[in-house]
């Protein structure tokens, strides 16, 4: 029954507060900041072998992240097919550009790196990149290293 | 039906009530009636179950056996609302005083009122502003209720107790513990609510002197039955040996002084090792 | 040898009894809510006592709680010279597990601990039957209340648990420790996931919010109305929660996050 305004300040201070701290977790911790950047077009490429790539790998130019995977799917030609979403502002990537499948560190997530060619027309939605390169699997990657030594010999 | 028993002498009969806690046998077979506009006091000694005798009247404990009738409604028959209902008739004074001690005092009395009704603030306050002022506290309003004394907390639980206007009032033990000047105070409003407003009181105690001096008709409870009842003065002539004994104080009588016990000169002697 | 069983036995129906009085109880209260409602002014006075008062433990805890793990996690991450993800190891720890238990077991401490006392005092001294003979039901009146206060206040405050050990382990990691800022947020931003750690995290508070208010006033409501028997509840709403909360966060870890 009490009504005391300086309790009533606090108790919305508290619930604020509480709002507040939740959206900072989203926007600043958590990826909700990239879904809500939705405006971009997506293109899409395909590789022999997908590797480690999941859904939200980055994919960068020259190390700069300009998007990210969107979708993997199995191609009717038995090839992966990565969807990937990227933002409007990076508009200007010429239609030969070749995408490959990198390793951050020995150990480290997988990502795209788009190489930018030299044609006039640009990507646009629903594009497809032509040239890839899967990714390198480091068991297949050794096996090859052992099978060349051995046939050195 | 509820009409007809409202023109009835008796606001509150039990019948054949008998109750156990637990394994312990508290009220064996026993039958009261209280009577409408009169002050009845149930004395007995400590631990015969006094207070749990009101909480059987207000529905907060379930008889074994037998049936108590408020208003001609049977207590331990009614539906949860029913007996909320029946209980806004009933006020209730605890030995405590059970005010709320996170409210001032005139937001415990006026707690009733903002629970069971509806009326606008300014109608509250004047209601509570009588009430207080009836038992003399209307100066004490701000206080919380640490800073009363006992016999002040006793009054404004007694304001709050009638501060729906009920038909009836009980009273736990409410002269326990209280200076003479409190006792005094608290003998002359529960007479004065008796008389002036016609309210029913229901006063359980074990002192004698103060409730004989205000009481209609006295019953005398103990081991779990009804000793002797009757007004007042049949009471102080009672031929009963217990009830002189509680009567006059005695130290000792049909309770002895001596708990059950081996003979004394026996129990000294027996040690051996 | 007999005498074992007997105990075990009354033991066991000593505490199914007590669970079906606690499962009416809050059957009881949860029916109070929607009156509740209509009078937000009893919920803001407990939100206040719940809540803000126990605003400054979580807080500071969350602070210190924060720098702890950048310090040692710098040093672990340190030997893979994978400091950079400093960031995510601080912010997961914090919003999958630390966040939700650390605050609930320092809410039971200090709310669930006040309110066990305070309603067993309240027993103690009539109050709650003093409110009955009034007509007054004290699980709608005076338990409902803190109860929904508590399901509210929890999640409030591990959010915020949460919130400022991310800042305290950034003051260390970035400030003392020299991990590059960008990539300790960037890191954290490719890595959390909003559905799946930090909506995980909040359910957790709140579940853990529902088990704690409901121990703690049951506990109270229950307890043996002397000074002895508050003193007792109390000690048991501190322990009964803290067994409670980790039981049910292992429980909850192993449904969210088991099928990653």
């Amino acid at each position: 029954m009490q009504q005391s305004p300086t309790q009533d300040t606090l108790v919305g201070l508290f619930v604020a507060s509480g709002i507040i701290g939740l959206f900072f977790l989203a926007m600043q911790i958590s990826n909700l900041s990239s879904f809500i950047e939705d405006d971009g077009y997506t293109i899409k490429a395909r590789f022999q072998n997908a590797g480690g790539l999941k859904i939200k790998s980055p994919v960068s130019v020259a190390g700069v992240k300009i998007g990210q995977v969107s979708a993997i799917q199995l191609g009717d030609d038995h090839r992966a097919v990565v969807a990937i979403k990227i933002k409007n502002q990076y508009n200007k990537l010429p239609s030969d550009t070749s995408a490959s499948i990198f390793t951050a560190g020995l150990l480290g997530e997988q990502y795209i790196n788009l190489d930018p060619g030299g044609m006039d027309d640009y990507l646009k939605e629903n594009s497809e990149i032509d040239i890839t390169q899967s990714a390198i699997i480091l068991e297949q990657a050794l096996g090859q290293f052992l099978f060349k030594k051995s046939a050195d010999k | 039906m509820d009409n007809s028993n409202q023109s009835s002498n008796t606001i509150v009969t039990i019948n054949n009530l008998t109750f156990y806690r637990g394994n312990r046998l508290i009220f064996d077979n026993i039958s009261l009636e209280f009577q409408r506009a009169k002050i009845t006091a149930i004395m007995g000694p400590s631990g015969t179950g006094k207070t749990t005798l009101l909480k059987l009247i207000g529905g907060q404990l379930q008889p074994n056996r037998g049936e108590v009738l408020v208003n001609g409604q049977n207590v331990h028959k009614l539906q949860r609302s029913q007996l909320f209902e029946l209980r806004k008739k009933m006020g209730m004074l605890f030995q405590s005083g059970a005010l709320l001690t996170d409210m001032s005092v005139f937001d415990n009395v006026a707690f009733p009122l903002r629970e069971h009704t509806h009326l606008p603030e300014s109608m509250i306050r004047s209601l509570v502003l009588m009430k207080l002022q009836a038992i003399g506290l209307r100066g004490a309003r701000d206080l919380m209720p640490s800073e009363l004394s006992g016999g002040m907390a006793r009054r404004v639980a007694l304001a709050r107790a009638i501060a729906l206007d009920p038909l009836m009032i009980m009273y736990d033990e409410p002269f326990t513990g209280q200076d003479p000047i409190s006792k005094g105070v608290l003998l002359h409003l529960i007479k004065s609510l008796n008389t002036t407003l016609g309210l029913t009181s229901i006063i359980v105690s074990h002192d004698v002197h103060e409730t004989a001096a205000i009481a209609d008709y006295i019953y005398i409870i103990a081991d779990g039955k009804i000793i002797d009842h009757g007004t007042p003065a049949e009471i102080q002539d009672s031929k009963s040996e217990w009830v002189q004994q509680f009567v006059k104080g005695a130290m000792d009588g049909p309770v002895h002084f001596h708990y059950p016990a081996p003979d004394y000169v026996d129990d000294l002697l027996s040690y051996s090792n | 040898m007999l005498k074992t069983f007997q105990n075990l036995g009354h033991t066991t129906l000593a505490s199914f009894s007590k669970l079906g009085r606690a499962s009416f109880f809050l059957l009881h209260a949860l029916s109070g809510v929607p009156k509740l409602l209509l009078r937000p002014r009893l919920l803001i006075n407990q939100l206040y006592s719940v809540g803000v008062l126990s605003f400054l433990i979580i807080t500071i805890s969350g602070l210190f709680v924060g720098m702890v793990i950048s310090f040692q996690g710098f040093h672990i991450l340190s030997d893979f010279g994978a400091e950079e993800t400093l960031g995510v190891m601080v912010a997961a720890s914090l919003v999958r597990e630390l966040g939700p238990v650390m605050s609930a077991l320092l809410f039971a401490g200090r709310a669930g601990s006040a309110l066990t006392a305070e309603i067993g005092l309240m027993k103690a001294t009539e109050q709650l039957s003093g409110m009955e003979m009034m007509a007054v039901d004290p699980i709608h009146r005076i338990i409902a209340p803190r109860y929904l206060a508590g399901i509210i206040a929890m999640p409030i405050l591990a959010i915020l648990f949460s919130c400022i050990g991310v800042l305290g382990g950034h003051l260390v990691g970035v400030g003392l420790l020299g991990v590059d800022n960008g990539s300790f947020w960037a890191q954290m931003q490719t890595k959390l996931d909003f559905r799946d750690d930090i909506l995980n995290g909040v359910i957790k508070s709140i579940v853990f919010g529902c088990a704690v208010t409901w121990i703690a006033l049951f506990e109270g409501y229950d307890t043996i109305p002397t000074s002895e028997g508050v003193s007792r509840a109390t000690t048991r709403t501190v322990v009964n929660s803290a067994f409670t909360i980790l039981g049910l966060d292992f429980i909850l870890t192993t449904l969210m996050f088991g099928d990653n």
